[in-house]
Formats: C-alpha cells, sequence, structure tokens
C-alpha cells in the first residue's frame, strides 16, 4: 500500500518539505521508508543509521515533529490516512536532509570529568555488589542518540544556552560517576551545579519522555544531583550516614526514616506539569540530607544554589515561539510538554 | 570539481573506532605517539555497539577450575583446528587482564554474590566465561573504550591547551585508498562525509580496525558499515587475506517481520534456558550432535534441563552447540519442512523463564522484540532463522604483533578484519576479547615500528592524485548504473550461491557473474554533490565489496571439505588433510585474486598436550599424531 510522507531535504542555508508516496509493507518501520526511498527516488536523501535495532542511537529524527529513533518507530503505529511528516533533530544545525552536526554533544562530553580509578586498587581486585552497580549501570544504557538533547527546551531554539548547558545526556553521566562505587572523585554533583548548568533544568521531564531507553533521567540522576552539594561534603551528620549505611544494612534494620512523601507547593514557572518530589533513594540519601537542610520540605527541584525572585537579567528562559520558517507537525508536538 | 586534499600527519592511524581500533589507539597513544582514529560512523556508534552476549574471559570467577587452557581448548575446538595456535593461546592468556582494565577505565560488568565480574554461559565455552553487562555489553565495552579516550584528551588538554593534541577522533570520515612509498606504508586517503571533501592521513604505521564484511549478503546481522572496506585496503597494498571462506552464519536472527530480518537474537537467550524447536513442537537439537561433540552434549531433555542448575554433574544442552552446527540444524529443518511460518523455527523462553527473570536476564531482546515485532517473549516464542554474522577470515598477521603479511610494512589489523584466531568459526563472546587483546598489540607494536624508522615514508603525488579521481569517478561519470541496484545484485549473487550450504557449480556460477559484476561496478555512477551523499558512499563502497566476495567464493571452491563455517554439500566430511591447509588471497599486478594454499602452523608440543589423543585423532591426520 502505498503512504503519503514528507521529508525535509537541504542543507544549513535552507530546505524544504518534499512530497513522496511510498510503497509500505507488513512490519515496517520509518527508517525502511527511508531505505526505500534512497533506493529508488531519492538516492542522495542524507540520513544516519548503523544497527536497525534500537542499539546504536544513530538514526534519530523528528516524526510527525515527535523526537523519535527512525528504526523504532513502526508504521502500524500510524493511521492508514496519516501523513507521516520527517524532519532533523532541530536543536542541531542541519548538515543535509535528516543528517544534523551533532558535535555539541562530544564537546560536552569533553567537558565531563572521567572517570577516577580508586588509588591503591589494583586491576582485577575491583569488588561491586550487583545492587551498588544498578543505579549506575541503567545511566549506562545510554545509546547517546541525543534525542533528550534535543528535547530539552533550555537548549532546543536558544543557542544563546548552549555554552552553559550540557544537557540531560551528561547529567546522567555525571551522576553515573557520582553513584559508581568506585568512583575517587567527590565533587561530581557540585560540578554538575558548577560547570554544567544543572540549575537551567526546572525538571519538564522532556528529556525522560524521549528517551528510548527509557532512562528515568529526571527522577533518578538530575533531582538526586540537585541535592545540596555541601552537605554531602561538610555535613557530618551526612558523612555518618553514608559510611555507616550499606543499603543492606538499611533494608534489614530498617535504619533510617521510612520514605517520605515531600510535597512540592509552587507551580513551576514555564510548564502545566508539577515538578515532582525529590526521590527518595532506596538508600535514604536524600532522607538524611534534608535533616541538615536549611529549609523544610523536599529539597527545591531548582537547586538550593537559587533564590527566588530571580534578577530578571538571569532569567534565561523564554516561552518557544513558533518558528514561522519551519513546519508544524500535525499533532501537537511533544504531547503536552512544554518543549 | 574542486578538489583541494587536506593533510594531516600523525604517528599512527586507527582505521575504525570500534573496540579493536579503540583499543589499539589508546595503546598507541600510551606509546607516546601521536594518534588518529578514523571512522566511518559517528565516534561511539561502531558495529561493537551491537554485541549483545558478553566478553569471553577464563577469570574463573563464578567456576574456579576455568583457567586459560580450557578456554583455549575451546577455541580450538570451536575453529575445529585451523585456528592460528599461537592467537588462540595469546587471546586465552591474555583476555582476562583486558577485560580487569576496562574496570579500570570505568566499565561497570554484572556482579558476582562476592562482588566479581559475574560470567555467563555461552554455546562451544566449557564454563560459564563471558563477562556482560545484560545483553548490552557491546555497548558497555565501546562507550568505555571511547570515554578512556576522552579521559587522555582530558588530559592532553590540562598539558597542552588542546584536547587534539595526541589523540584525535575524525568521525564520519571514509578511507579509500592505503598510501604507500615502496613497500612502507606512507599513510591513507579518505573523505569527510560530510563535507566531501578529501584528505590525506600522512603517517608510517596504519591499524586496520574495520570489522567485517557482512553487507555482501541478503540476510545480515551487519551495518552498512560491514563492507570488506580494510580487507580490500589490505589486498590492494599487497597484504594477503586468509580462509576467506569462513563465514559465520548466526543461528538466531530474526526471520520476521520482513523488515528487521537478519537482527539478531542474542545466544544468551538460549545460555539462560531458551530452546529451539521445530513447527511439530520438538526440540530437534538433540538429533544433531556431531560425534566430536558426542561426550560433552546431553543425551535427554532431562539431563539438559538439569544442566541449567547443576552444570558439574551433568551435560550441557544441545543447544549450545557451536554455532555453525546450529546454523546447520536449523537450515536442515526448514529444508526439510518442519519450519515456522516465515521460514524459520521456534527459540522459546516464555514456558522456561517466570516472566520477571526474562525481563531481567534479556532486557534488550524483550525491548527488541516487543518494539520491532510486537511479540512479548515473555509470552509467545520468537520465530528465527540463521544470518550472516561474521567473518572469520581476514588480515593474514603475525599472531604477537598484528604486523601484516605479504609485501607491505607498517601495516597492522586487529580485530574482525584480521583472520586466523577464530580458525573455521568463532565462539561466541571470543570477539570482543580479541579486539580488546589483539587490538592492544597492534597499537603496541604499530608504535613500536614507528621508533625503528630512521625517516618518515612519504606519499607520492601520482598516488594522490590516482586516488582522488577513483574516488570522484561515480559523480564525474554522469551516466551509469545505480549503486543500490549493484549491491542487491551482489547480495543475491553471495547469498544464493556463496551462502550456508555450497556447491561446486553454483561457487563456478558466482565467480562468473562478480566478473560481469565487476563491470557494471566499473561503471556506476550518482546524482547530488558531495555533501552527505549516500549514493556515492555506497558507489565508492561496492568496489571492495566485490573484491572481498571474490576472494570468499574463490577460497569456497577450492576449499574441498565442510569445516566450521564452510559447508560443502558436495564434500560434506571434515577433512584431515584439508585441515592442514591455509588459502591465503592476495591481488596480482592486474588486480586479479590470486589464491594460493599455504600450511597451517603446527602446534607446540606442550600445547597439543592439552588435548586427549583420542581427540585430535578426530581432527588430524595419522602422519602428525605420529610424529609426536
Ligand atoms: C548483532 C551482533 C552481535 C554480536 N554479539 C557478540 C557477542 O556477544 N560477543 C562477541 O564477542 N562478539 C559479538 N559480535 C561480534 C563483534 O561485535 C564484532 O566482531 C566486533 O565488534 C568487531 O569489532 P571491530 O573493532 O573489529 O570492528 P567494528 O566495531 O565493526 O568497527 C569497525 C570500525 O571501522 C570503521 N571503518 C570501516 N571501514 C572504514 C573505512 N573505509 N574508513 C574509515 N573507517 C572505517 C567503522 O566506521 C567502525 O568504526 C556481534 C556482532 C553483531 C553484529
Ligand atoms: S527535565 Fe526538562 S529542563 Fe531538565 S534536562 Fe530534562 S528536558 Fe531539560
Ligand atoms: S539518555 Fe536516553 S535520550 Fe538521552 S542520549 Fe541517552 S539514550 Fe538518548
Ligand atoms: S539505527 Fe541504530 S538506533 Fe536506529
Amino acid at each position: 500500500m502505498k503512504r503519503h510522507f514528507r521529508v525535509w531535504r537541504g542543507d544549513s542555508s535552507g530546505g524544504d518539505l518534499e512530497d513522496f508516496d511510498v510503497e509500505v509493507n507488513d512490519g515496517e518501520v520509518v527508517l525502511d521508508i527511508i531505505h526505500r526511498l534512497q533506493a529508488t527516488e531519492a538516492p542522495d536523501l542524507a540520513c544516519r543509521w548503523n544497527c536497525k535495532a534500537g542499539k546504536c542511537g544513530s538514526c534519530s529524527m523528528e516524526i510527525n515533529g515527535m523526537p523519535r529513533l527512525g528504526c523504532m518507530t513502526r508504521m502500524s503505529t500510524f493511521t492508514a490516512a496519516e501523513t507521516i511528516t520527517i524532519t532533523p533533530l532541530r536543536t542541531f544545525p542541519v548538515i543535509r536532509d535528516l543528517v544534523t552536526d551533532v558535535s555539541f554533544n562530544y564537546e560536552k562530553a569533553r567537558e565531563t570529568p572521567a572517570f577516577a580509578p580508586p588509588a591503591g586498587v589494583a586491576p582485577g581486585q575491583y569488588r561491586m555488589q550487583q545492587i551498588d552497580v544498578e543505579r549506575s549501570q541503567e545511566f549506562r544504557k545510554c545509546i547517546e542518540c541525543y534525542l533528550c538533547q534535543n528535547t530539552c527546551h533550555v537548549v532546543r531554539d536558544h543557542e544563546e544556552n548552549k555554552e552553559a548547558f550540557s544537557g540531560p545526556r551528561f547529567f546522567i553521566r555525571a551522576a553515573e560517576l557520582d553513584m559508581h562505587p568506585l568512583d575517587d572523585r567527590t565533587d561530581r554533583k557540585q560540578h554538575a551545579q558548577q560547570s554544567q548548568g544543572l540549575g537551567f533544568c526546572n525538571i519538564t521531564k522532556c528529556c525522560t519522555e524521549v528517551c528510548p531507553e527509557h532512562i528515568k533521567i529526571t527522577d533518578n540522576a538530575i533531582i538526586p544531583m540537585k541535592e545540596r552539594v555541601v552537605d554531602r561534603r561538610y555535613d557530618p551528620l551526612v558523612r555518618l550516614g553514608r559510611k555507616i549505611f550499606r543499603r543492606d544494612q538499611l533494608e534489614s534494620e530498617g535504619a533510617l526514616p521510612s520514605q517520605r512523601t515531600a510535597r512540592v507547593t509552587a507551580e513551576t514557572p514555564s510548564g502545566r506539569r508539577l515538578p515532582e518530589a525529590p526521590a527518595v533513594g532506596p538508600d535514604g540519601r536524600l532522607d538524611i540530607s534534608e535533616l541538615a537542610a536549611p529549609s523544610q520540605g523536599g529539597l527545591s527541584p531548582f537547586g538550593e544554589d537559587l533564590t527566588f525572585p530571580l534578577p530578571p537579567e538571569q532569567v534565561t528562559y523564554h516561552h518557544p515561539e513558533p518558528d514561522p520558517t519551519l513546519p508544524q507537525s500535525e499533532p501537537p508536538a511533544t504531547g503536552g510538554s512544554n518543549s | 570539481m574542486t578538489t583541494t586534499t587536506e593533510r594531516q600527519l600523525y604517528d599512527v592511524v586507527v582505521i575504525g573506532a570500534g573496540g579493536a581500533g579503540l583499543r589499539a589507539a589508546i595503546e598507541a597513544r600510551l606509546a607516546g605517539k601521536r594518534t588518529a582514529i578514523i571512522s566511518k560512523s559517528l565516534f561511539g556508534k561502531a558495529h561493537t555497539v551491537m554485541a549483545e552476549g558478553g566478553a569471553a574471559a577464563a577469570m574463573g570467577n563464578v567456576n574456579s577450575r576455568d583457567n586459560w587452557m580450557v578456554h583455549f581448548r575451546d577455541t580450538m575446538r570451536g575453529g575445529k583446528f585451523l585456528n592460528n595456535f599461537r592467537m588462540a593461546e595469546l587471546h586465552a592468556k591474555e583476555a582476562p587482564e583486558r577485560i580487569w582494565e576496562l574496570e579500570t577505565y570505568g566499565a561497570l560488568f554484572d556482579r558476582t554474590k562476592d562482588g566479581k565480574i559475574s560470567q555467563r554461559n555461552f554455546g562451544g565455552h566449557e564454563y560459564p566465561r563471558l563477562a556482560h553487562v545484560g545483553d548490552r555489553t557491546g555497548l558497555e565495552l565501546i562507550r568505555t573504550l571511547q570515554q578512556k579516550i576522552v579521559s587522555l584528551q582530558q588530559e592532553d588538554f590540562a598539558e597542552t591547551g588542546s584536547y587534539d593534541s595526541r589523540i584525535r577522533v575524525f568521525q564520519e570520515t571514509t578511507i579509500t585508498e592505503l598510501l604507500l612509498d615502496g613497500d612502507r606504508i606512507a599513510g591513507a586517503f579518505g573523505y569527510y562525509r560530510d563535507s566531501g571533501d578529501f584528505v590525506v592521513f600522512e603517517a608510517p604505521a596504519v591499524v586496520l580496525a574495520t570489522g567485517g564484511v557482512g553487507r555482501s549478503y541478503k540476510v545480515t546481522s551487519n551495518s552498512w558499515e560491514y563492507t570488506g572496506d580494510g580487507h580490500a585496503l589490505a589486498l590492494r597494498s599487497g597484504a594477503t587475506l586468509i580462509n576467506m571462506e569462513f563465514l559465520q552464519f548466526h543461528p538466531t536472527g530474526m526471520v520476521w517481520p520482513p523488515s528487521v530480518k537478519g537482527i539478531l537474537v542474542t545466544e544468551s537467550v538460549r545460555g539462560d534456558g531458551g530452546v529451539l524447536r521445530n513447527s511439530e513442537g520438538k526440540r530437534f537439537m538433540f538429533d544433531y550432535v556431531p560425534d566430536v561433540f558426542r561426550k560433552q552434549y546431553a543425551e535427554t531433555e532431562e539431563e539438559a534441563d538439569r544442566w541449567y542448575t547443576d552444570p558439574d554433574n551433568n551435560r550441557r544442552p544441545p543447544e549450545l552447540l557451536p554455532r555453525d552446527e546450529v546454523a546447520r540444524a536449523i537450515n536442515s529443518e526448514v529444508k526439510a519442512g518442519r519450519g515456522s511460518p516465515a521460514g524459520g523455527v521456534f527459540l522459546d523462553v516464555s514456558t522456561r523463564l517466570p516472566a520477571e527473570q526474562i525481563i531481567k536476564r534479556l532486557p534488550s531482546m524483550h525491548h527488541q522484540f516487543k518494539e520491532l515485532a510486537d511479540v512479548d517473549i515473555t509470552k509467545e516464542p520468537m520465530e528465527v532463522g540463521p544470518t550472516c554474522h561474521y567473518v572469520m577470515g581476514g588480515v593474514e598477521v603475525d599472531p604477537d604483533s598484528g604486523a601484516a603479511f605479504g609485501s607491505v610494512q607498517g601495516l597492522f589489523a586487529a580485530g574482525e578484519v584480521s583472520g586466523g584466531m577464530h580458525g573455521s568459526n568463532r565462539l561466541g563472546g571470543n570477539s570482543l576479547s580479541d579486539l580488546l587483546v589483539f587490538g592492544k598489540r597492534a597499537g603496541e607494536h604499530a608504535a613500536a615500528y614507528v621508533e625503528t624508522l630512521a625517516k618518515r615514508p612519504t606519499p607520492s603525488r601520482v598516488d594522490l592524485a590516482a586516488a582522488t579521481e577513483v574516488a570522484l569517478a561515480p559523480l564525474v561519470r554522469g551516466e551509469g548504473e545505480n549503486p543500490y541496484r549493484l549491491q542487491q545484485d551482489l547480495q543475491a549473487v553471495m547469498g544464493d550461491l556463496v551462502g550456508i550450504i555450497r556447491r561446486e557449480g553454483e561457487l563456478s556460477d558466482a565467480l562468473k557473474r562478480l566478473h560481469e559484476l565487476r563491470v557494471r561496478v566499473a561503471n556506476v555512477a550518482v546524482g547530488g554533490d558531495r555533501r552527505y551523499n549516500p549514493g556515492w558512499h555506497l558507489a565508492l563502497d561496492l568496489r571492495n565489496m566485490l573484491i572481498v566476495s571474490e576472494c570468499t567464493a574463490k577460497a569456497a571452491l577450492e576449499r574441498e571439505e565442510s569445516r566450521g563455517g564452510h559447508t560443502r554439500e558436495d564434500f560434506p566430511k571434515m577433512s584431515a588433510e584439508w585441515r592442514r591447509i591455509n588459502l591465503v588471497c592476495s591481488l596480482d599486478e592486474a588486480g586479479e585474486v590470486h589464491l594460493e594454499r599455504k600450511p597451517v602452523p603446527t602446534l607446540r608440543p606442550e600445547l597439543l598436550d592439552l588435548f586427549e589423543r583420542s581427540e585430535l585423532a578426530k581432527y588430524m591426520t595419522d602422519e602428525e599424531l605420529g610424529a609426536e
């Protein structure tokens, strides 16, 4: 059966949507259609792909306005009459057609301090419990598709924020190292807040929503990373807590106050979605640091390093205005979120 | 068309950013050499990312009886004793160190109860041996190496103010030609995929780590990158290829839906309890245990099932036979009319493990089937069949240094592009460890080779001009054949005539057709310009696919026996005489593939003593056994 497609073609100097009617077979995904176009009508249509199995993160694109992997978007998810519009990632400069220049991400990767091996532990002598590596393993599932980076409103349509903001992909990298049982550095959180621009993030969760690996970027990485830095480094109670209680002990002895549901009452200034209470890790880390926090209730999702109201000249967020030069996607963009 | 060519000067150029290439580059940089890493796709997306099951290393964490000798034995058995024994030995000995080293780079493998690296069972390995991270081990490996390179760059930045001062990644850059100065490597020529501009890397040493050749087949687990570039570059520069007839068809590729045909279902599905059934519901693998393996595999379903919980007192299930055996068995079942609707067989874990266990142990398989095939593997069986997966043959190298044989000097190869290590068939998990062991060695020896040179070889201008002309030809030609069409035709020839089961008549036919294709490929033309033009890229890759396919077909026709990844219907038996022969391809002056026979190196006595005589008798001639 033939289906209608609109594919953006062009380069850094501009471009337009081109119409195609393409044969679609049972069980195919959007990337198959692009391959069919290449083999027939448009041999020079540029598109990245490698694995065709959702493992390499090469085939990121926007399909009907949704940031997605082309190889993991089944044609059967669209209705028969639906026109399918395929555009390149919007946050990164276009090279050609669906291929964008993602070097921003490689630059940010370089600026994130690497794993610091523990001194005096020989290779082969690393000992870690499965339960302790699992949290970092969640983040290491990342296939670097950069869909989260593309979606985050802090840099989408805001070129000026790119310098100071590393983006969700690199917040989870910092979190991964922070939670790595043997990483020797203790300043991962501080780095995220001071150098990666974690404070820009207002927990809209759009990144989590588009992550094809279903990594809970916001709940499991960003929010814990927004935990007050000073507590961890200087607060004796926190240090004591981290020293004494291992997770297994915590669970068996109930050594810590049980999980508490912190309430956040203020609406986020920029969206319909309420920020969620900080997740209390199974080791109760947030609980303890909260004891030492200057204010009651959940820690601020904006980071404890910000005081409100912000001076207007420091406010970097603007509501996105529809860009008249870009095609309007058919269904509302990222389902109810504000990015 | 303007053709400015950028010049880059390096000490060591590593072509390929998979496991082998990255490991080689790390070593060359640690040896103080200015190193470039070149890859066709983005940094961190090389094929290695797709490896699922794990990396084999005899660390003995799960079963303390495991050691390098057992691993060596398994590797030799898997390769049917055609392996380069020295490579198999080095690999078995050094793999644990290479894996442990990854932990110091930040890797997080799954753990055992006592906090060590966990190891899992895999086809052909006697003990649980594969270090793994769920079923995304390749991703962990490549990300770890990628991050190690970044950390080296950070060190360089702190010292010199530039991240790129000692090690630089050129991503989305394709090398089309190696440049020589006499017999010495002088550099590499290629283009940036995004701009289409040309670039020449001048360097006295080149490490090839370009991976495999699977794209020449219709049903394959391999991506567009696997066009045999490294194999072809080596041939054209005077190096030799060994045993190109041995291709591994992975027994369990997805067969439905059609668009994902070929995509892999990891072997760990079977290692964790999955079983193969035909359309009659029978576990048919029990009927396909070959004599050489009879002693190690269970004879009844009961014994096989007990093995999962008590491996010391039971023999393993036949589902875990080496891949070539399983692939052939599936092929036979389908041919006999007992296949699944889509032309495969059923692979079932749903009735074997509770759903939450399946999701825990095989998360990405669960995800993959759910998203791609709309199949819930915790509830229903998968449909699977053989898919072209790995090439055992490759650049003939010195086992210790990875230096290429043949006339060329300064060329090294590691990873899938090199040959010998796996003999006629590779065991699952032996590739990832191979990448690390021989990647490191190639990097180290490439750096050492550079030290020995009194002066840098320089590429000649004539060669440069020729390389430019060849690269531009498909764009300049205007009218000609469509590259996608040609690729399909090539895939049809290889898939139909040089596939799993081969016959003399078909192989001769294939060679004839490949010759015809060669004329057509010489006439390929593409539209568009040089900026990120996939048609043009494919047109240039075709030349490599073709020459490598020719080597495969020629060697397959020559080897009149069936062994590992080479099955001849007209010569169904393994021959002890043929075990002593390597088939070596080179290019002659006229660019024609030349095939010759060379003896397989003889095992050292202390290695031979690791096997029982009765086992050796299944593989070796009386003369060899008597000679001891
Ligand atoms: C689906 C799948 C699952 C697998 N599972 C396992 C497993 O569980 N265990 C295991 O041990 N093995 C497994 N393998 C095999 C293993 O992954 C590969 O053999 C191995 O990753 C090859 O690594 P490599 O470093 O040699 O090359 P690759 O990782 O393939 O890298 C090749 C590199 O060379 C570059 N390149 C190629 N040509 C050029 C050129 N002309 N110019 C510039 N750059 C070029 C590419 O861009 C790429 O960066 C699996 C393979 C597949 C396909
Ligand atoms: S939660 Fe929202 S603001 Fe924060 S990183 Fe994710 S997308 Fe960006
Ligand atoms: S975190 Fe998820 S969305 Fe972001 S790059 Fe990684 S896999 Fe992609
Ligand atoms: S092609 Fe690898 S994720 Fe889509």
